[in-house]
């Protein structure tokens, strides 16, 4: 799974939903692979304004990436800014989490990632 | 025609075969009035002048063999007008997430001038349970449609549940058979989809979902057009050849207004 996806997953308890430390989920003992994918500029400018860029920030510390701007780049900065750019296409187009852990910080559930596929099914006792 | 991707890898005897009703979804996408209605709402030419909107994200939820959400990734430019898009997908089943991810693979190798680089992965999940609120804009689903006295369970198994490898073949039955047993009228699954189309789509949101006619599609219909407090559209956008057929099929489309 790509690092880009953790940008749009959530813990699947109900009661999770409405709690803001529900989001991000936190990559724990994250084993990641890196693919080679074409670097596209406009791809990654578009993509952006559908970034939530604090919970990105957090994913990227966490997984032990550079820290990011506080701020997300405009496109301007990005057409400007060849190492940011490939910085981003690297971490979120190209960096796969393949095993670990992703834990939710307001109940605790931990999803296992085995082979690049995260379970969310929840034991009975959450749903 | 586009070409079908490629599923000879996956292992039919516990994840859903493709079958009249994955191609009815892949007919219905690449239909000339489904691409006009996405490249519509999704996709504006640089050549325009208007900005462009960021990237659509389009999720199937029970992608089986994964032959829709590839068929969809590897070519985007035809479909979506633009290469740039996201992929995803959510199945309850691990093994039919091995199979989506690999049979992706393989579509977007074969289709490198108009396919996706953005696949973000399949995860395991119940329905969107994993997503985002008003995250995903265009969802795809190939419900368990097939009315059965009741869902499938785990506590069925005759050891009370649990599944080890010596239940390889309750197992089995019991993952296949999530892919088809539809409960009460077919609907227990599908009804729990639409109720979370609210929260899960985007404002620009659309869910193509197929339905047969044991369904009682024009009530369906009708439900979903008041999920948005009755300012949904809902529309018929595709229909099976086999109209004869008690299981005849049709794709519904609902979109928020926008
Ligand atoms: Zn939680």
């Amino acid at each position: 799974m790509k690092v880009l996806s953790l940008n749009f997953l959530t813990c699947a308890v109900k009661t999770c939903k409405t709690q803001s430390d529900s989001y991000p989920l936190h990559p724990k003992d994250a084993e990641l692979v890196q693919d080679d994918i074409e670097l596209n500029e406009a791809f990654l400018i578009n993509l952006l304004p559908r970034i939530d860029w604090k919970a990105l920030s957090t994913t990227a510390t966490e997984l032990g990436f550079p820290a990011l701007p506080s701020t997300p780049p405009t496109p301007e900065d990005l057409r400007a800014d060849a190492k940011t750019l490939r910085d981003l296409h690297n971490l979120l187009l190209e960096t796969q989490m393949v095993e670990g852990k992703l834990v939710c910080a307001s109940c605790g559930h931990e999803y296992a990632v085995r082979e690049g596929i995260a379970n969310f099914l929840l034991p009975s006792h959450l749903v | 025609m586009l070409p079908t991707p490629d599923t000879s890898h996956v292992a039919y005897e516990r994840v859903y075969e493709p079958a009249e009703d994955s191609f009815l979804l892949l007919d219905t996408l690449s239909s000339p009035s489904e691409t006009s209605f996405l490249q519509t709402r999704f996709y504006v030419s640089p050549a325009s002048g208007t900005p462009t909107p960021p990237e659509p994200l389009v999720v199937e939820i029970g992608p089986g063999s994964g032959v829709v959400i590839a068929f969809v990734t590897a070519h985007a430019s035809t479909l979506l007008g633009t290469r740039n898009i996201l992929t995803g997908a959510v199945d309850m089943n691990a093994y039919a997430c091995a199979a989506t991810t690999e049979t992706v693979r393989r579509a977007v190798t074969s289709n490198p001038a108009t396919a996706s680089m953005a696949f973000l992965g399949a995860v395991q999940g119940d329905l969107v349970s994993p997503l985002r609120d008003h995250s995903v804009d265009v969802l795809i689903f190939n419900p368990p449609y097939v009315p059965t006295a009741q869902l499938p369970s785990r506590e069925e198994l005759p050891d009370g549940g649990r599944i080890d490898t010596e239940n390889a073949f309750d197992e089995d039955s019991y993952l296949l058979s999530l892919s088809y047993a539809g409960g009460q009228d077919g609907m227990e699954t599908t009804d729990r989809l639409l109720d979370s189309l609210p929260r899960v789509l985007s404002d620009r949101g659309c869910a193509y979902v197929l339905l047969c006619a044991q369904n009682k599609p024009e009530e369906v219909k009708e439900r979903a057009r008041c999920l948005g407090g009755g300012t949904w559209k809902v529309e018929t956008v595709g229909l099976s050849g086999n109209q004869a057929g008690w299981e005849k099929l049709q794709i519904i489309r609902i979109c928020r207004e926008m």
